[in-house]
């Protein structure tokens, strides 16, 4: 084949201010093929893309596509050059119709209808064409996850598009899900389009590209045919070492219940019911993962457990003490000095005050310790010996606890927030999406953390929706949907097409007859 | 160096963004001094020499600012803690009648117990008058900024009923009440010097500047080594993370805006304690609208705001030289230049920050060279 690549880079370079985030980025993906582009967080990925799609411009090389050397001004020019991205976070108006939130941004003149019509016409031959059977006249906030990010397809096709770039779009799907995708993927390369699937999952790169890019610290480590690799190859060029975990679980019986949720409902923020009946036990020195689909009540789960949000039935009982029922909640400090520490899932919205010194986040929620304040005063030198010591046993950097913690990566702020939460050495340990935004090198010692911490009688409770993770780090995985648990299983009988069916709302009894039969 | 090059030092931050931006509001007031057929450079001449030339335009300038330090650290209370305190208008008026109720009640039997418990009185009537938004704030989620424009509304109607009823001046035609007991007001600069063995000309200046001094090294301590202004200003940041950290948002809430609006309410024991020596209607005169401006040109720091109200007060008595010298010159175009100083000292305080940092950045990157 002769034909041009579908997108080539030369040498593209993009800084901000002094960080070098893409580095002479020299890459081609070939006409009708689906390459995969894989790196770290903070590699540079993210930056990449929003070249190729327009939102950023390089401060110097090429970008060619289909042959033609382009200056991408914005996204309506990538669009009008036939490229198109589904982002992560899915850009719909949802109490809009599948229509109409196909045709936005390009309704044509004044009257609407007109507009409706002519796309209702083109639409329904893309569905044919491309196997989409999406309710053009539903609202889009009554579909399902994986069902939106097709809407994002269809109107990416609708526009034109030859050349789709999806962002991790596998985050947000239940295993089932994905499998769908991956076959829309395969139909739609082979229809010709080109498909540019970005991803940290290396079984995904493994499974659906021709050929894969990765980068690593803005820079390309290499260019393969997926044919030729393996996951192990690539997560060693991504990380630029071989990563091994340094702690194995020991094969320990768990030891007494430590944490009991018995008959648990709450209401979400908006009142709907969140949790419905939930119970589980967790006991010291072992490591219980909860799975489930982003929004399907882990949030909520993890409020009522660390004192955050009252029950509306039920109990949670910390040891012998009554935490949480519908007389009473015991608030977050006095669940820290009775042992319970809490590294919160959505780490800027909760964790930490992102424009405050990392040394001022180093004593939120132990604000009232006796050694960080007396008499209503902050002993400012322990405060800020306690931070320059989380620094040191986190390996937090740079090295500065008085730069605001907005100014870390998110694997240091990670560190601090553990830092921060293991310093008085608790029994009990809920931990929200251990490792979201977080990078591949300090993922790991995250996990060993964990496993050291089950290892030595803690009970740790991890809520993650990284399916994977959890295989890795849990002895049991609760999964929950709709504010249900579906079923709880052992690590040693855990395979992730049950999980996932679990994770879409079969019930355990449902599942294991289904492999039955 | 690791840290990012898109931070400025505090210094560079703290003092030449704001001096930029005054320039800037400056130069304009310039132009437009030049457009009206006037010498700009006498105009500001005027200024200076209003302000700072003779001792009792010195008393004038700081008599003004002591107003400006309290509405502005009132605002800066409420800010650190995430409110908008628009109310300091309504606080100060309620603080005024706090004081003059102490004085009248106390003030012939024993008039310096008396002037104590006037300052008291006049932190807790403003925080008192900030209770009931603060108290919907938290509890009702009734937007603070609504709820304290109103009650100034308010304040302003309840002090024009007492003025003109219960608490006139017995035959009295104006909306003012009778003078304050003999003794019973605040030691004026100038007799403060005297005791001391200087000599300094009668102004109004009085000892609550001090007293504004000493509460904004108080509001300083708050924020910076108390536990209850660490939790504020999580709270005021990041109402989860303050939830996460066990802090009662509410009671944070009604705490700040209490404690801000007894420091908007202390603003009249400079107007009447130290001079008027009477309760009068509207004496608040806009100080306390004004205190947002110097709040947030002070980058609601407590030093900064100690400087920003200076400055204002340097506008308020020199703009008021100008307008006596120079005839086209109205006090309408002083307002104006005021209003300049807070549009771009207040209101934009970003606006110098790109050319600031590049320039920042080729002055280290020459240093390092």
């Amino acid at each position: 084949m002769t034909t041009a690549p579908a997108i080539e880079t030369k040498d593209l370079c993009k800084r901000f201010g002094a960080v070098q985030a893409n580095d002479n980025i020299s890459l081609f993906v070939e006409q009708g093929t689906v390459h995969g582009i894989v790196g770290e967080n903070g590699a540079g990925k993210s930056t990449l893309l929003k070249m190729l799609f327009g939102f950023y411009q390089p401060n110097s090389g090429d970008l060619i596509v289909n042959g033609q050397k382009l200056d991408l001004d914005s996204p309506s020019d990538a669009m009008a050059a036939g490229i198109a991205m589904v982002h992560q976070h899915f850009m719909l108006v949802e109490p809009f119709t599948v229509l109409e939130n196909i045709i936005l941004g390009a309704e044509g003149q004044g009257m609407l209808d007109h507009a409706k019509t002519d796309a209702r016409a083109k639409l329904l031959g893309l569905e044919q064409q491309f196997g989409f059977d999406l309710p053009l006249d539903t609202p889009v906030s009554q579909l399902s996850v994986g069902e939106r990010q097709r809407v994002e397809i269809l109107k990416a096709l609708f526009r034109g598009a030859d050349i789709l770039i999806l962002d991790e779009p596998t985050a947000v799907l239940t295993p089932q899900e994905c499998d769908q995708l991956f076959e829309l993927v395969r139909l739609l390369k082979s229809r010709g389009k080109t498909i540019l699937f970005v991803t940290h999952k290396l079984h995904e790169i493994m499974a659906i590209t021709d050929a894969v890019t990765v980068i690593r610290a803005g820079k390309v480590i290499t260019r393969v045919a997926t044919s030729d690799t393996s996951p192990e190859n690539l997560a060693e060029a991504m990380v630029g070492a071989k990563i091994s975990r340094a702690v194995e679980r020991a094969g320990q019986e768990h030891g007494a219940p430590r944490l009991r949720v018995d008959g648990v409902s709450a209401q979400s923020d908006l009142g709907h019911t969140a949790l419905k009946n939930i119970s589980f036990e967790l006991f010291d020195g072992e490591v219980l993962g909860v799975a489930g689909v982003a929004g399907n009540g882990q949030t909520e789960l993890l409020d009522v457990l660390t004192g955050l949000r009252p029950v509306s039935d039920g109990t949670v009982t910390l040891g012998q003490e009554l935490v949480n029922s519908n007389e009473a909640m015991t608030d977050p400090i006095e669940l820290r000095r009775a042992g319970l520490a809490h590294i919160a899932e959505d780490r800027l919205k909760t964790g930490v005050v992102a424009d405050m010194s990392a040394t001022e986040n180093s004593i939120l929620g132990y604000q009232r310790e006796p050694d960080f304040s007396e008499n209503g005063l902050l002993k400012l030198s322990a405060i800020n010996d306690a931070a320059h010591s989380y620094f040191e046993s986190q390996d937090v950097r740079p090295r500065d606890p008085s730069l605001a913690v907005a100014s870390f990566s998110g694997g240091n702020q990670q560190k601090l927030v553990i830092a921060r939460e293991l310093a008085r050495d608790p029994q009990t340990l809920i931990i929200g999406q251990p490792t979201r935004g977080v990078d591949i090198g300090a993922v790991t010692k995250i996990h060993d953390q964990i496993t050291e911490l089950r290892n030595t009688g803690k009970a740790v409770l991890v809520v993650s929706a990284d399916l994977d993770e959890l295989m890795a780090i849990s002895d049991r995985i609760i999964v929950m949907c709709e504010g249900e648990i579906t079923g709880t299983v052992d690590i040693q009988d855990a395979d992730e097409r049950t999980i996932g069916l679990m994770m879409a709302g079969a019930h355990a009894e449902a599942t294991t007859e289904g492999a039955g039969l | 160096m690791s840290a990012s090059a898109k931070k400025l030092p505090g210094a560079v931050e703290a003092i030449a963004m704001p001096f930029l931006n005054t320039l800037i509001a400056f130069l304009l007031s310039g132009l437009l001094i030049w457009a009206l057929g006037e010498d700009p450079f006498y105009a500001l001449s005027l200024l200076f020499d209003g302000a700072f030339g003779y001792q009792e335009g010195i008393g004038y300038t700081f008599y003004y600012a002591t107003n400006f330090i309290f509405t502005g650290l009132a605002v800066s209370v409420a800010y650190h803690a995430g409110h908008f305190n628009i109310g300091g208008e309504g606080q100060a008026m309620l603080g005024g009648l706090g004081l003059t109720l102490a004085v009248f009640w106390l003030g012939d039997t024993a008039p310096v117990l008396s002037v104590i418990i006037a300052i008291l009185g006049a932190a807790l009537f403003g925080g008192a008058w900030a209770f009931i938004p603060a108290w919907l704030q938290a509890t009702r989620g009734s937007h603070i900024v609504i709820t304290t424009i109103m009650f100034n509304f308010i304040a302003s109607a309840l002090l024009a009923y007492l003025l003109v009823g219960p608490l006139q001046r017995p035959g009295g035609q104006m909306p003012e009440s009778s003078d304050f007991p003999e003794g019973a007001g605040l030691m004026k600069f100038d007799e403060l010097m005297s005791v001391l063995g200087f000599s300094f000309e009668q102004s109004p200046l009085n000892v609550s500047f001090l007293i504004a001094l000493l509460m904004a090294l108080a509001v300083w301590f708050l924020l910076t080594r108390t536990r209850f202004g660490y939790e504020m200003r999580v709270a005021g940041k990041n109402q989860n993370a303050a939830a996460f950290a066990g802090v009662s948002v509410p009671r944070v809430t009604i705490i700040a805006l209490m404690m801000s609006g007894a420091l908007a309410g202390m603003m009249g024991l400079n107007e009447l304690l130290g001079e008027q020596l009477r309760l009068i209607g509207n004496f608040t005169l806009g100080y306390g609208f004004v205190g947002i401006a110097v709040a947030f040109m002070g980058r609601n720091h407590p030093l900064g705001i100690v400087l920003a109200a200076i400055l204002f007060g340097v506008l308020y008595q020199g703009g008021a030289e100008i307008a006596f010298e120079i005839t086209t010159i109205s006090s309408d175009m002083i307002v104006v230049v005021q209003g300049l100083v807070i549009i771009f000292a207040g209101a934009m305080p970003h606006l110098m920050r790109k050319p600031v940092t590049a320039a920042y950045a080729r002055l280290i990157g020459k240093g390092a060279a």
